[in-house]
Protein backbone atom coordinates (compact mmCIF):
# COMPACT_ATOMS: atom_id res chain seq x y z
CA UNK A 1 0.00 0.00 0.00
CA UNK A 2 1.32 3.39 -0.90
CA UNK A 3 1.33 5.95 1.89
CA UNK A 4 0.30 9.47 1.18
CA UNK A 5 3.00 12.04 1.81
CA UNK A 6 2.22 14.03 4.93
CA UNK A 7 2.68 17.71 4.16
CA UNK A 8 1.93 18.97 7.64
CA UNK A 9 5.52 18.89 9.01
CA UNK A 10 6.79 20.62 5.85
CA UNK A 11 4.16 23.33 6.12
CA UNK A 12 5.27 24.04 9.67
CA UNK A 13 8.76 24.80 8.36
CA UNK A 14 7.59 27.36 5.82
CA UNK A 15 7.81 30.57 7.91
CA UNK A 16 11.29 29.78 9.24
CA UNK A 17 12.57 28.67 5.85
CA UNK A 18 11.12 31.68 4.05
CA UNK A 19 12.72 34.12 6.46
CA UNK A 20 16.12 32.44 6.71
CA UNK A 21 16.37 31.68 3.00
CA UNK A 22 15.61 35.28 2.04
CA UNK A 23 17.71 37.08 4.60
CA UNK A 24 20.63 34.67 5.05
CA UNK A 25 20.81 32.02 2.34
CA UNK A 26 20.23 34.28 -0.65
CA UNK A 27 22.91 36.80 0.42
CA UNK A 28 25.19 33.85 1.03
CA UNK A 29 24.85 32.70 -2.57
CA UNK A 30 25.02 36.28 -3.82
CA UNK A 31 28.33 36.70 -1.99
CA UNK A 32 29.84 33.88 -4.05
CA UNK A 33 28.53 35.41 -7.29
CA UNK A 34 29.72 38.91 -6.43
CA UNK A 35 33.18 37.62 -5.57
CA UNK A 36 33.75 36.85 -9.26
CA UNK A 37 32.72 40.32 -10.41
CA UNK A 38 34.17 43.80 -10.28
CA UNK A 39 30.99 45.22 -8.75
CA UNK A 40 31.46 48.69 -7.30
CA UNK A 41 29.72 52.06 -7.40
CA UNK A 42 29.86 51.96 -11.21
CA UNK A 43 26.80 50.86 -13.11
CA UNK A 44 28.44 48.16 -15.19
CA UNK A 45 29.33 44.85 -13.62
CA UNK A 46 31.60 42.36 -15.35
CA UNK A 47 32.67 38.90 -14.40
CA UNK A 48 36.40 38.88 -13.80
CA UNK A 49 37.05 35.25 -12.90
CA UNK A 50 39.44 34.69 -10.02
CA UNK A 51 41.00 38.15 -10.27
CA UNK A 52 39.65 39.27 -6.89
CA UNK A 53 41.02 36.17 -5.19
CA UNK A 54 44.44 36.58 -6.76
CA UNK A 55 44.53 40.22 -5.76
CA UNK A 56 43.64 39.44 -2.15
CA UNK A 57 46.83 37.49 -1.73
CA UNK A 58 48.90 40.18 -3.36
CA UNK A 59 47.72 42.47 -0.57
CA UNK A 60 48.72 41.81 3.02
CA UNK A 61 45.87 39.36 3.40
CA UNK A 62 48.01 36.55 4.85
CA UNK A 63 48.96 38.95 7.60
CA UNK A 64 45.30 39.73 8.23
CA UNK A 65 44.49 36.02 8.54
CA UNK A 66 47.31 35.46 11.03
CA UNK A 67 46.24 38.51 13.01
CA UNK A 68 42.63 37.30 13.09
CA UNK A 69 43.67 33.96 14.49
CA UNK A 70 46.01 35.47 17.08
CA UNK A 71 43.23 37.82 18.16
CA UNK A 72 40.76 34.97 18.33
CA UNK A 73 43.16 32.65 20.13
CA UNK A 74 43.88 35.08 22.97
CA UNK A 75 40.27 36.22 23.22
CA UNK A 76 38.86 32.70 23.41
CA UNK A 77 41.54 31.31 25.72
CA UNK A 78 41.20 34.12 28.24
CA UNK A 79 37.40 33.92 28.10
CA UNK A 80 37.50 30.18 28.79
CA UNK A 81 39.96 30.46 31.68
CA UNK A 82 38.12 33.38 33.25
CA UNK A 83 34.77 31.80 32.51
CA UNK A 84 35.76 28.56 34.25
CA UNK A 85 37.10 30.43 37.28
CA UNK A 86 33.97 32.57 37.28
CA UNK A 87 31.75 29.49 37.16
CA UNK A 88 33.62 27.98 40.15
CA UNK A 89 33.03 31.20 42.08
CA UNK A 90 29.39 31.38 40.99
CA UNK A 91 28.95 27.80 42.11
CA UNK A 92 30.47 28.31 45.57
CA UNK A 93 27.82 28.00 48.27
CA UNK A 94 28.59 31.17 50.20
CA UNK A 95 26.31 34.02 51.31
CA UNK A 96 26.00 36.72 48.64
CA UNK A 97 26.19 34.26 45.79
CA UNK A 98 22.89 35.28 44.20
CA UNK A 99 23.91 38.94 44.19
CA UNK A 100 27.19 37.96 42.56
CA UNK A 101 25.28 36.06 39.88
CA UNK A 102 23.19 39.12 39.07
CA UNK A 103 26.15 41.50 38.97
CA UNK A 104 28.27 39.37 36.65
CA UNK A 105 25.90 39.45 33.67
CA UNK A 106 25.54 43.13 32.61
CA UNK A 107 28.28 43.08 29.93
CA UNK A 108 26.22 40.46 28.11
CA UNK A 109 22.90 42.23 28.64
CA UNK A 110 23.71 45.77 27.56
CA UNK A 111 24.00 46.52 23.84
CA UNK A 112 27.51 45.60 22.73
CA UNK A 113 28.07 49.02 21.19
CA UNK A 114 27.28 50.80 24.46
CA UNK A 115 29.69 48.63 26.43
CA UNK A 116 32.32 49.51 23.84
CA UNK A 117 31.60 53.26 24.18
CA UNK A 118 32.37 52.92 27.88
CA UNK A 119 35.61 51.10 27.18
CA UNK A 120 36.74 53.69 24.68
CA UNK A 121 36.59 56.23 27.50
CA UNK A 122 38.47 53.85 29.82
CA UNK A 123 41.30 53.65 27.28
CA UNK A 124 41.58 57.42 26.87
CA UNK A 125 45.14 58.40 27.71
CA UNK A 126 44.63 61.86 29.19
CA UNK A 127 41.52 61.34 31.20
CA UNK A 128 40.68 57.63 31.23
CA UNK A 129 40.58 55.44 34.30
CA UNK A 130 43.24 52.91 33.28
CA UNK A 131 45.86 55.46 32.30
CA UNK A 132 44.96 57.55 35.34
CA UNK A 133 45.25 54.72 37.84
CA UNK A 134 48.38 53.47 36.10
CA UNK A 135 50.03 56.83 36.63
CA UNK A 136 48.92 57.05 40.24
CA UNK A 137 50.30 53.63 41.00
CA UNK A 138 53.53 54.50 39.21
CA UNK A 139 53.05 51.90 36.48
CA UNK A 140 52.99 54.54 33.75
CA UNK A 141 55.32 57.55 33.44
CA UNK A 142 52.71 59.76 31.84
CA UNK A 143 49.41 59.68 29.96
CA UNK A 144 49.21 56.62 27.74
CA UNK A 145 46.83 56.54 24.80
CA UNK A 146 46.01 52.83 24.62
CA UNK A 147 44.30 52.94 21.25
CA UNK A 148 47.04 54.95 19.52
CA UNK A 149 49.72 52.27 19.35
CA UNK A 150 49.47 49.01 17.45
CA UNK A 151 50.23 46.53 20.19
CA UNK A 152 48.36 48.26 23.00
CA UNK A 153 45.33 48.76 20.75
CA UNK A 154 45.44 45.06 19.87
CA UNK A 155 45.49 44.13 23.56
CA UNK A 156 42.80 46.69 24.38
CA UNK A 157 40.39 45.23 21.82
CA UNK A 158 41.01 41.75 23.26
CA UNK A 159 40.32 42.97 26.80
CA UNK A 160 37.00 44.48 25.71
CA UNK A 161 36.09 41.31 23.83
CA UNK A 162 36.88 39.26 26.96
CA UNK A 163 34.75 41.62 29.04
CA UNK A 164 31.76 41.11 26.76
CA UNK A 165 32.20 37.36 26.28
CA UNK A 166 33.20 36.08 29.71
CA UNK A 167 29.82 36.34 31.51
CA UNK A 168 28.11 34.02 29.06
CA UNK A 169 30.93 31.45 29.24
CA UNK A 170 30.80 31.57 33.04
CA UNK A 171 27.04 31.13 33.15
CA UNK A 172 27.08 28.32 30.63
CA UNK A 173 29.77 26.43 32.54
CA UNK A 174 27.94 27.10 35.80
CA UNK A 175 24.91 25.38 34.28
CA UNK A 176 27.13 22.44 33.32
CA UNK A 177 28.57 22.23 36.85
CA UNK A 178 25.13 22.25 38.42
CA UNK A 179 24.05 19.29 36.34
CA UNK A 180 26.74 17.12 37.95
CA UNK A 181 25.08 14.72 40.41
CA UNK A 182 25.84 15.65 44.02
CA UNK A 183 26.45 11.98 44.90
CA UNK A 184 29.72 12.05 42.97
CA UNK A 185 31.07 14.83 45.16
CA UNK A 186 29.80 13.14 48.30
CA UNK A 187 31.47 9.88 47.34
CA UNK A 188 34.78 11.65 46.70
CA UNK A 189 34.36 13.60 49.93
CA UNK A 190 33.78 10.44 51.96
CA UNK A 191 36.99 9.05 50.49
CA UNK A 192 38.76 12.10 51.91
CA UNK A 193 39.41 13.88 48.61
CA UNK A 194 40.37 17.54 49.01
CA UNK A 195 38.33 20.27 47.39
CA UNK A 196 40.96 20.86 44.72
CA UNK A 197 41.24 17.14 44.03
CA UNK A 198 37.46 16.92 43.67
CA UNK A 199 37.53 19.82 41.22
CA UNK A 200 40.27 18.22 39.16
CA UNK A 201 38.94 14.68 39.19
CA UNK A 202 35.17 15.17 39.29
CA UNK A 203 34.23 18.63 38.04
CA UNK A 204 36.73 19.15 35.24
CA UNK A 205 36.26 15.82 33.44
CA UNK A 206 32.48 16.14 33.64
CA UNK A 207 32.33 19.68 32.31
CA UNK A 208 34.99 19.02 29.66
CA UNK A 209 32.38 18.48 26.91
CA UNK A 210 30.75 21.79 27.83
CA UNK A 211 34.12 23.53 27.79
CA UNK A 212 34.82 22.08 24.34
CA UNK A 213 31.42 23.15 23.03
CA UNK A 214 31.83 26.61 24.48
CA UNK A 215 35.38 26.89 23.07
CA UNK A 216 34.11 26.27 19.56
CA UNK A 217 31.05 28.50 19.83
CA UNK A 218 33.13 31.22 21.39
CA UNK A 219 35.72 30.88 18.62
CA UNK A 220 33.00 31.32 16.01
CA UNK A 221 31.51 34.36 17.75
CA UNK A 222 34.92 35.92 18.26
CA UNK A 223 35.82 35.28 14.65
CA UNK A 224 32.62 37.04 13.54
CA UNK A 225 33.07 39.93 15.94
CA UNK A 226 32.73 43.33 14.30
CA UNK A 227 31.43 46.05 16.61
CA UNK A 228 34.14 45.94 19.24
CA UNK A 229 37.06 46.64 16.93
CA UNK A 230 35.12 48.91 14.61
CA UNK A 231 33.98 51.27 17.36
CA UNK A 232 37.28 51.26 19.26
CA UNK A 233 39.82 51.56 16.45
CA UNK A 234 38.16 51.04 13.03
CA UNK A 235 40.91 48.48 12.47
CA UNK A 236 43.76 50.93 13.13
CA UNK A 237 46.22 52.26 14.02
CA UNK A 238 47.77 51.46 10.64
CA UNK A 239 45.83 48.24 10.29
CA UNK A 240 47.12 46.69 13.52
CA UNK A 241 43.65 45.61 14.66
CA UNK A 242 42.26 44.77 11.21
CA UNK A 243 40.78 41.29 11.41
CA UNK A 244 39.22 39.51 8.44
CA UNK A 245 35.76 40.85 9.24
CA UNK A 246 37.01 44.42 9.57
CA UNK A 247 39.05 44.05 6.37
CA UNK A 248 36.00 42.80 4.48
CA UNK A 249 33.87 45.63 5.78
CA UNK A 250 36.48 48.25 4.94
CA UNK A 251 36.97 46.95 1.41
CA UNK A 252 33.35 46.26 0.62
CA UNK A 253 31.43 49.02 2.33
CA UNK A 254 33.86 51.77 3.28
CA UNK A 255 35.63 51.73 -0.10
CA UNK A 256 32.64 50.45 -2.10
CA UNK A 257 34.57 47.63 -3.76
CA UNK A 258 31.76 45.11 -3.49
CA UNK A 259 33.44 42.46 -5.62
CA UNK A 260 36.71 42.48 -3.71
CA UNK A 261 34.82 42.63 -0.43
CA UNK A 262 32.76 39.61 -1.45
CA UNK A 263 35.92 37.64 -2.26
CA UNK A 264 37.16 38.38 1.25
CA UNK A 265 33.79 37.34 2.67
CA UNK A 266 34.08 34.03 0.83
CA UNK A 267 37.46 33.45 2.50
CA UNK A 268 35.75 34.03 5.87
CA UNK A 269 33.04 31.55 4.92
CA UNK A 270 35.71 28.97 4.11
CA UNK A 271 37.11 29.28 7.64
CA UNK A 272 33.63 29.31 9.14
CA UNK A 273 32.69 26.08 7.39
CA UNK A 274 35.80 24.49 8.88
CA UNK A 275 34.56 25.58 12.33
CA UNK A 276 31.09 24.35 11.51
CA UNK A 277 32.47 20.94 10.51
CA UNK A 278 34.41 20.74 13.78
CA UNK A 279 31.33 21.73 15.73
CA UNK A 280 29.13 19.12 14.10
CA UNK A 281 31.82 16.45 14.60
CA UNK A 282 32.01 17.40 18.27
CA UNK A 283 28.23 17.26 18.69
CA UNK A 284 28.05 13.85 17.03
CA UNK A 285 30.81 12.52 19.27
CA UNK A 286 29.23 13.88 22.42
CA UNK A 287 25.81 12.50 21.52
CA UNK A 288 27.31 9.11 20.81
CA UNK A 289 29.22 9.06 24.07
CA UNK A 290 26.16 10.03 26.05
CA UNK A 291 24.24 7.31 24.27
CA UNK A 292 26.88 4.73 25.16
CA UNK A 293 26.77 5.71 28.81
CA UNK A 294 23.06 5.39 29.31
CA UNK B 1 30.03 19.09 55.91
CA UNK B 2 30.86 19.03 52.24
CA UNK B 3 29.78 22.58 51.55
CA UNK B 4 31.53 24.04 54.56
CA UNK B 5 34.46 26.30 53.75
CA UNK B 6 37.49 27.14 55.89
CA UNK B 7 38.15 30.77 56.61
CA UNK B 8 40.92 30.89 54.04
CA UNK B 9 38.76 29.23 51.42
CA UNK B 10 36.04 31.79 52.09
CA UNK B 11 38.62 34.55 51.85
CA UNK B 12 39.82 33.21 48.50
CA UNK B 13 36.26 32.97 47.17
CA UNK B 14 35.34 36.50 48.18
CA UNK B 15 38.67 37.86 46.93
CA UNK B 16 38.05 36.11 43.61
CA UNK B 17 34.54 37.56 43.39
CA UNK B 18 35.90 41.01 44.15
CA UNK B 19 38.50 40.82 41.38
CA UNK B 20 35.93 39.47 38.95
CA UNK B 21 33.36 42.13 39.75
CA UNK B 22 35.97 44.89 39.59
CA UNK B 23 36.71 43.92 36.00
CA UNK B 24 33.04 43.51 35.08
CA UNK B 25 31.74 46.65 36.75
CA UNK B 26 34.67 49.06 36.25
CA UNK B 27 33.35 50.50 32.94
CA UNK B 28 29.92 51.10 34.50
CA UNK B 29 31.41 52.77 37.56
CA UNK B 30 33.68 54.90 35.41
CA UNK B 31 30.78 55.85 33.14
CA UNK B 32 28.76 56.85 36.19
CA UNK B 33 31.59 58.93 37.64
CA UNK B 34 32.16 60.68 34.31
CA UNK B 35 28.44 61.39 33.97
CA UNK B 36 28.52 63.23 37.30
CA UNK B 37 31.30 65.64 36.35
CA UNK B 38 30.94 69.01 34.67
CA UNK B 39 32.40 68.76 31.16
CA UNK B 40 35.43 70.97 31.84
CA UNK B 41 36.23 68.79 34.84
CA UNK B 42 35.92 65.58 32.83
CA UNK B 43 39.10 66.56 31.01
CA UNK B 44 41.24 67.00 34.05
CA UNK B 45 44.81 65.99 34.66
CA UNK B 46 45.88 64.31 36.89
CA UNK B 47 43.16 61.69 37.06
CA UNK B 48 40.91 61.82 40.11
CA UNK B 49 38.22 59.34 40.92
CA UNK B 50 36.07 61.48 43.20
CA UNK B 51 35.92 65.23 43.10
CA UNK B 52 33.79 67.71 45.00
CA UNK B 53 32.04 69.33 42.04
CA UNK B 54 29.99 66.33 41.04
CA UNK B 55 26.34 66.80 40.14
CA UNK B 56 23.55 65.21 38.19
CA UNK B 57 23.31 68.13 35.78
CA UNK B 58 24.36 66.03 32.77
CA UNK B 59 21.22 63.96 33.31
CA UNK B 60 19.18 67.12 32.79
CA UNK B 61 21.12 68.67 29.92
CA UNK B 62 21.42 65.43 27.94
CA UNK B 63 17.75 65.65 26.97
CA UNK B 64 18.61 68.83 25.06
CA UNK B 65 21.85 67.53 23.51
CA UNK B 66 20.27 64.20 22.58
CA UNK B 67 16.71 65.30 21.91
CA UNK B 68 15.72 61.88 20.59
CA UNK B 69 17.04 59.85 23.53
CA UNK B 70 13.57 58.72 24.58
CA UNK B 71 12.83 57.82 21.00
CA UNK B 72 16.05 55.76 20.76
CA UNK B 73 15.17 53.83 23.89
CA UNK B 74 11.69 53.20 22.53
CA UNK B 75 13.09 52.14 19.13
CA UNK B 76 15.48 49.69 20.76
CA UNK B 77 12.64 48.06 22.66
CA UNK B 78 10.26 48.19 19.74
CA UNK B 79 12.75 46.59 17.33
CA UNK B 80 13.67 43.87 19.83
CA UNK B 81 10.01 43.11 20.55
CA UNK B 82 9.22 42.83 16.83
CA UNK B 83 12.28 40.62 16.31
CA UNK B 84 11.14 38.39 19.16
CA UNK B 85 7.55 38.08 17.89
CA UNK B 86 8.58 37.42 14.31
CA UNK B 87 11.27 34.96 15.37
CA UNK B 88 8.88 33.08 17.67
CA UNK B 89 6.28 32.71 14.94
CA UNK B 90 8.97 31.05 12.81
CA UNK B 91 10.65 29.10 15.61
CA UNK B 92 7.68 27.43 17.27
CA UNK B 93 6.18 25.64 14.24
CA UNK B 94 9.61 24.73 12.87
CA UNK B 95 10.83 23.35 16.17
CA UNK B 96 7.58 21.42 16.57
CA UNK B 97 8.01 19.93 13.13
CA UNK B 98 11.63 18.98 13.80
CA UNK B 99 10.89 17.42 17.17
CA UNK B 100 7.66 15.54 16.49
CA UNK B 101 7.72 14.20 12.95
CA UNK B 102 10.13 12.12 10.99
CA UNK B 103 10.21 12.82 7.31
CA UNK B 104 12.51 12.95 4.34
CA UNK B 105 15.15 15.66 4.51
CA UNK B 106 14.50 16.53 8.15
CA UNK B 107 18.03 16.03 9.45
CA UNK B 108 19.50 17.77 6.43
CA UNK B 109 17.31 20.81 7.01
CA UNK B 110 18.14 20.86 10.70
CA UNK B 111 21.82 20.69 9.81
CA UNK B 112 21.38 23.58 7.38
CA UNK B 113 19.95 25.73 10.15
CA UNK B 114 22.85 24.75 12.38
CA UNK B 115 25.36 25.70 9.69
CA UNK B 116 23.66 29.04 9.00
CA UNK B 117 23.94 29.76 12.69
CA UNK B 118 27.72 29.97 12.28
CA UNK B 119 27.62 32.81 9.78
CA UNK B 120 27.88 36.21 11.38
CA UNK B 121 25.79 39.05 10.05
CA UNK B 122 28.84 41.23 9.27
CA UNK B 123 30.06 38.75 6.62
CA UNK B 124 26.89 39.00 4.57
CA UNK B 125 26.31 42.69 4.97
CA UNK B 126 27.05 43.68 1.33
CA UNK B 127 24.45 41.45 -0.37
CA UNK B 128 22.06 42.05 2.52
CA UNK B 129 22.30 45.75 1.79
CA UNK B 130 21.48 45.06 -1.86
CA UNK B 131 18.56 42.90 -0.78
CA UNK B 132 17.14 45.59 1.47
CA UNK B 133 17.63 48.12 -1.32
CA UNK B 134 15.79 45.95 -3.84
CA UNK B 135 12.95 45.22 -1.43
CA UNK B 136 12.69 48.94 -0.75
CA UNK B 137 13.12 48.39 2.97
CA UNK B 138 16.11 50.65 3.65
CA UNK B 139 15.46 53.28 6.31
CA UNK B 140 12.53 51.46 7.82
CA UNK B 141 12.03 49.35 10.94
CA UNK B 142 11.76 46.30 8.68
CA UNK B 143 15.40 46.64 7.65
CA UNK B 144 16.41 46.13 11.26
CA UNK B 145 13.73 43.67 12.34
CA UNK B 146 13.95 41.14 9.48
CA UNK B 147 17.72 40.45 9.70
CA UNK B 148 17.59 40.47 13.50
CA UNK B 149 14.90 37.80 13.44
CA UNK B 150 16.49 35.75 10.66
CA UNK B 151 19.77 35.45 12.54
CA UNK B 152 18.08 34.40 15.77
CA UNK B 153 15.78 31.78 14.23
CA UNK B 154 18.34 28.91 14.00
CA UNK B 155 19.42 29.11 17.66
CA UNK B 156 15.82 29.48 18.71
CA UNK B 157 14.83 26.35 16.79
CA UNK B 158 17.47 24.31 18.58
CA UNK B 159 16.49 25.59 21.98
CA UNK B 160 12.75 25.17 21.39
CA UNK B 161 13.23 21.73 19.89
CA UNK B 162 14.98 20.52 23.02
CA UNK B 163 11.90 21.63 25.02
CA UNK B 164 9.44 19.94 22.71
CA UNK B 165 11.45 16.72 22.87
CA UNK B 166 10.91 16.62 26.63
CA UNK B 167 7.13 16.76 26.32
CA UNK B 168 5.72 13.21 26.35
CA UNK B 169 4.22 12.02 23.08
CA UNK B 170 1.23 10.53 24.90
CA UNK B 171 -0.17 14.04 25.24
CA UNK B 172 -0.68 14.36 21.50
CA UNK B 173 -1.82 10.80 21.10
CA UNK B 174 -4.55 11.40 23.65
CA UNK B 175 -5.64 14.56 21.81
CA UNK B 176 -5.56 12.68 18.54
CA UNK B 177 -7.78 9.93 19.91
CA UNK B 178 -10.21 12.61 21.01
CA UNK B 179 -10.36 13.75 17.39
CA UNK B 180 -8.49 17.04 17.74
CA UNK B 181 -6.84 18.45 14.63
CA UNK B 182 -3.08 18.78 14.65
CA UNK B 183 -3.11 22.56 14.62
CA UNK B 184 -5.56 22.52 17.51
CA UNK B 185 -3.36 20.03 19.36
CA UNK B 186 -0.30 22.24 18.95
CA UNK B 187 -2.19 25.37 19.93
CA UNK B 188 -4.25 24.06 22.83
CA UNK B 189 -2.31 21.08 24.16
CA UNK B 190 1.38 21.48 23.41
CA UNK B 191 1.91 25.24 23.63
CA UNK B 192 0.48 25.63 27.15
CA UNK B 193 2.74 22.84 28.37
CA UNK B 194 5.75 24.33 26.55
CA UNK B 195 5.10 27.83 27.86
CA UNK B 196 8.14 27.96 30.19
CA UNK B 197 10.32 26.92 27.25
CA UNK B 198 8.74 29.55 25.03
CA UNK B 199 9.43 32.17 27.70
CA UNK B 200 13.09 31.16 27.75
CA UNK B 201 13.39 31.34 23.96
CA UNK B 202 11.57 34.67 23.88
CA UNK B 203 13.80 36.22 26.52
CA UNK B 204 17.09 35.01 25.07
CA UNK B 205 15.99 36.14 21.60
CA UNK B 206 14.99 39.51 22.99
CA UNK B 207 18.29 40.02 24.77
CA UNK B 208 20.45 39.03 21.84
CA UNK B 209 18.36 41.18 19.50
CA UNK B 210 18.72 44.06 21.91
CA UNK B 211 22.48 43.62 22.21
CA UNK B 212 23.14 43.36 18.49
CA UNK B 213 21.15 46.13 16.83
CA UNK B 214 24.13 48.26 15.98
CA UNK B 215 25.34 46.83 12.68
CA UNK B 216 21.95 46.62 10.94
CA UNK B 217 21.11 50.15 12.00
CA UNK B 218 24.52 51.40 10.89
CA UNK B 219 24.18 49.99 7.39
CA UNK B 220 20.44 49.83 6.66
CA UNK B 221 19.09 52.90 8.35
CA UNK B 222 19.96 56.56 8.03
CA UNK B 223 16.72 57.93 9.42
CA UNK B 224 17.59 59.25 12.88
CA UNK B 225 14.01 58.88 14.05
CA UNK B 226 14.24 55.11 13.69
CA UNK B 227 17.66 54.57 15.22
CA UNK B 228 17.95 52.16 18.12
CA UNK B 229 19.83 53.37 21.18
CA UNK B 230 23.39 52.21 20.30
CA UNK B 231 23.24 53.78 16.84
CA UNK B 232 21.65 56.97 18.12
CA UNK B 233 24.45 57.38 20.61
CA UNK B 234 27.09 56.41 18.06
CA UNK B 235 26.24 59.48 15.96
CA UNK B 236 26.82 61.55 19.05
CA UNK B 237 30.04 59.66 19.66
CA UNK B 238 31.37 60.34 16.17
CA UNK B 239 31.32 64.12 16.57
CA UNK B 240 34.47 66.22 16.71
CA UNK B 241 33.98 67.21 20.28
CA UNK B 242 32.41 64.45 22.29
CA UNK B 243 30.31 65.59 25.25
CA UNK B 244 31.47 62.69 27.36
CA UNK B 245 29.54 63.36 30.52
CA UNK B 246 26.23 63.54 28.68
CA UNK B 247 27.07 60.58 26.46
CA UNK B 248 27.77 58.46 29.53
CA UNK B 249 24.64 59.71 31.29
CA UNK B 250 22.57 58.90 28.20
CA UNK B 251 24.15 55.44 27.93
CA UNK B 252 23.37 54.64 31.55
CA UNK B 253 19.79 55.89 31.34
CA UNK B 254 19.39 54.05 28.05
CA UNK B 255 20.45 50.67 29.42
CA UNK B 256 18.46 50.91 32.65
CA UNK B 257 15.23 49.47 31.19
CA UNK B 258 16.92 46.35 29.83
CA UNK B 259 18.83 45.84 33.07
CA UNK B 260 15.53 45.95 34.96
CA UNK B 261 14.01 43.45 32.55
CA UNK B 262 17.04 41.25 33.11
CA UNK B 263 16.87 41.41 36.89
CA UNK B 264 13.20 40.39 36.89
CA UNK B 265 13.60 37.60 34.36
CA UNK B 266 17.07 36.29 35.11
CA UNK B 267 15.96 32.85 36.27
CA UNK B 268 14.54 32.19 32.79
CA UNK B 269 17.86 33.19 31.25
CA UNK B 270 19.80 30.78 33.42
CA UNK B 271 17.26 28.09 32.54
CA UNK B 272 17.74 28.84 28.84
CA UNK B 273 21.45 28.29 29.11
CA UNK B 274 21.00 25.08 31.05
CA UNK B 275 18.95 23.72 28.18
CA UNK B 276 22.12 23.57 26.18
CA UNK B 277 21.69 26.04 23.38
CA UNK B 278 23.21 29.46 23.65
CA UNK B 279 23.60 32.57 21.62
CA UNK B 280 25.98 35.41 22.16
Amino acid sequence: MQRKIDYFPYLMLVPALALVMTIVAWPLIETFRLSFTNASMRRTVDYVGFKNYIEIFEDDFAEVIVRTFVWMFFGVTIKLVMGTLGAVLLNAAVPGRSLFRVLVMPPWIVPIAIGVFMWSWMYNGQFGMISGLGQRLGLLDGPFEFLAYGSSAFIATIVTDVWIGTPLVALYLLAAMQSIPKELYEAAWTDGASRFYRFRRVTLPLIAPSIATMALLSAIWTFNSFEIIWILTEGGPRGSTTTMIIDTYKTGLARFRYGEGAARAVMILVFLSAFAALYVALLVRLTRRNGAQS
Amino acid sequence: MIDKYNWYEKLAIYAGMLVFLTFILAPFVEAFVVSLRPLDQVFRVPYRFITDDMSFSAYVTMWESVPRLGRYIFNSFFISCCVTLLALSCIIPAAYSFSRFSYKGRDGLLGTFLAINMVGSAVLIIPMYKLMLNLGLLNSYFAMVLPGAAFSVPTGIFLMRSYFLRIPKELEEAAHVDGASRIYTLWRVILPVALPGIMVVAITTFISAYAQQFLFALIFNSNSDLHPLPMGLYEFFGRQRIIWNELMAASLVGITPVLLVYIFLQRYIVAGLTAGAVKE
